[in-house]
């Protein structure tokens, strides 16, 4: 089996597998917030409020958010592969690829950290 | 004469621009792929709208946390939030990252149907990019009224 050391799982199987799973988990909760948003048209704050301050919704919010760090690795580094390689930017490729991946990397941590930050202080 | 047919097989015709795969009786690889040449059917351009909204999409989240967080925090930071919404410039990047994700779902679960065996005839691939496109039209105009 062909292993690459920066894909999420070293495995390109397993990249598509946590790919479907997290946007499966990502659908659902973009549906469930479009609700929100369309079962309240004239929303204010403590009902905004309530919403993500049940531990239910918590739940859903924090299980979306590691979703979506699993899908905007495999997504980025799906088109990093792709675009920015040696044979698009010549001997640099490889180079420019791992600071577009470690910059990547450190966006999706931000994410994480202060996404959790709010879901759980909500 | 087999080496006579062989020459003319796929080679490029100067009135067929977009014929730009060649091959020779030695050398059976194609020679040049110049994608600007190239004429991308309705599936490839769902395909690359897909790439490009998840990009994007990846800053969106940005803005997206960002008004979450605002308008969770307290009154005031709610006001401050329906205020921003009411700036056009605003109106218009969150438009456009919810229209944007709205595409990018849409193009999913075509994406996620094609996995599933459905669609991926060549027809098949043509219809669901068409109806990948309206309905993607069709959640851009909606979203449009939600936020104007």
């Amino acid at each position: 089996m062909v292993t690459n050391a920066t894909s999420f799982s070293r495995s390109g199987l397993s990249d598509w597998i946590i790919q479907r799973f997290s946007a499966v988990i990502l659908a659902a909760y973009t549906l469930f917030i479009l609700a929100v948003l369309g079962a309240t048209p004239e929303l204010d704050y403590e009902s905004w409020r309530a919403v993500f301050s049940q531990n239910s919704v918590r739940l859903f919010s924090i299980i979306s958010l590691f979703a979506l760090c699993g899908h905007t690795w495999v997504g980025m580094w799906t088109v990093g592969t792709d675009y920015l390689t040696g044979r698009q930017l010549g001997g640099k490729g490889t180079f420019i690829r791992l600071i577009y991946q470690s910059f990547c990397v450190l966006l999706i941590a931000v994410y994480l950290l202060w996404g959790i930050q709010i879901f759980w202080g909500s | 004469m087999a080496d006579a047919v062989a020459l003319s097989v796929g080679c490029a015709h100067k009135n067929n621009p977009y014929a730009t795969v060649c091959y020779h009786v030695k050398d059976t690889r194609p020679v040049n792929l110049d994608l600007t040449t190239v004429k991308f059917p309705l599936p490839a351009i769902t395909s690359i709208l897909h790439r490009i909204s998840g990009v994007a999409l990846f800053f969106g989240i940005g803005v997206v946390l960002y008004l979450l967080q605002l308008s969770l925090e307290s009154e005031a930071g709610f006001e401050r939030v329906t205020e921003l919404l009411r700036a056009t410039p605003v109106k218009l990047m969150v438009w456009l990252i919810l229209a944007g994700l709205l595409y990018h779902l849409i193009a999913g679960i075509k994406h996620l149907l094609m996995d599933w065996g459905l669609g991926e005839s060549r027809e098949g691939a043509l219809r669901g990019a068409q109806v990948t496109l309206i309905l993607a039209l069709v959640a851009a105009v909606l979203s449009w009224g939600m936020i104007w």
